[in-house]
């Protein structure tokens, strides 16, 4: 991280909060109306259907257990990642933040082969409303953990190299709240998709 | 658990985080577990849905801080998410889902 990112994470503001982590919280706050309407989507249309598949015959409830679980333990190590590195332990900093990145593709993996499973079952994106409202829902929360990951292995390799250090914790947390707000979208889409289908 | 330090409080320790995580893990097994349970069918979607507004609140408070951030930042949140919640709550009633008219 430069000094110039280094010196912005310590620098006066009107409202006496650092205006990146303002940003951070209203961009968190217009992803609730994105993900609100990609729900709503999804809950009138998943039961419309002309033709299967539907529904009950393609969700799998103890592998996308698994892979929630990979999330939400992602979630522990992100938060793990910040307290190290505020508190300017960078070798554990490095540990966690790559940690999380590894959980955050082991996730996206799973998403891959739930996607390939269902493809080869016979639902594709316009077979139904299910395949449409489902694909076009987790794969946009999809996107967003590929940004995380795309965004954690950044802030390593940068770590690697020396230019992110405890001055830049503001820096990690920041990108810890986008990457929490990707896990609790993830809480609601398990329940509401998989567990109440 | 939480110190203050600079322009806000300082955040949880490690262990707290940990015993966190330890009841998330819990509450996620919880909701399968209620899913797989018969006679629960007809709570369970208020069941689930309470279980998973609990999860929300633990990983907002905590791993984001708002516990222990400015309550501009909790603003921030919530204020959206009402109106999300709100709007889905009310397409849900137009399109007939409370009335069992869907379709």
């Amino acid at each position: 991280m430069s000094e110039g990112v280094a010196a912005m994470d310590a620098e006066y503001t009107s409202t006496g909060l650092p205006n990146r982590k303002m940003a951070m919280w209203a961009f968190i706050g217009s992803e609730c109306m994105l993900f609100g309407s990609l729900i709503i989507n999804y809950l009138i249309n998943h039961r419309r259907n002309l033709q299967g598949p539907y529904p009950e015959e393609l969700l799998n409830i103890p592998f996308i257990t698994v892979t929630t679980f990979v999330l939400l333990m992602s979630s522990l190590m992100m938060v793990l990642a910040f307290t190290a590195v505020e508190r300017g332990d960078m070798r554990w900093g490095k540990v966690w933040l790559l940690m999380t990145a590894v959980f955050g593709l082991i996730f996206l993996g799973g998403q891959v082969y739930e996607f390939n499973h269902f493809y080869h079952e016979g639902l594709g994106l316009s077979t139904n409303l299910f395949g449409a409202s489902f694909f076009i829902l987790t794969g946009f929360h999809g996107a967003h953990v590929a940004v995380g990951v795309i965004w954690l292995l950044s802030l390593f390799v940068l770590a690697v190299m020396g230019r992110l250090t405890q001055r830049n914790a503001l820096t990690v947390e920041i990108t810890g709240l986008y990457w929490h707000f990707v896990d609790v979208v993830w809480i609601v889409l398990f329940v509401l998709i998989y567990l109440m289908s | 658990m939480a110190e203050e330090s600079g322009p806000h409080k300082a955040h949880a320790s490690t262990r707290f985080y940990v015993v966190i995580a330890l009841i998330l893990t819990v509450i996620t097994a919880a909701e399968v577990m209620v899913f797989y349970v018969e006679y629960l069918e007809p709570v369970l979607v208020p069941i689930l849905l309470g279980l998973a507004a609990a999860k929300f609140t633990l990983v907002a408070m905590f791993f984001m801080h708002l516990r222990f951030d400015s309550k501009v930042f909790t603003g921030l949140f919530i204020g959206p998410l009402i109106i999300a919640v709100a709007v889905i709550v009310a397409m849900l009633a137009l399109y007939g889902a409370f009335t069992g008219t869907a379709g």
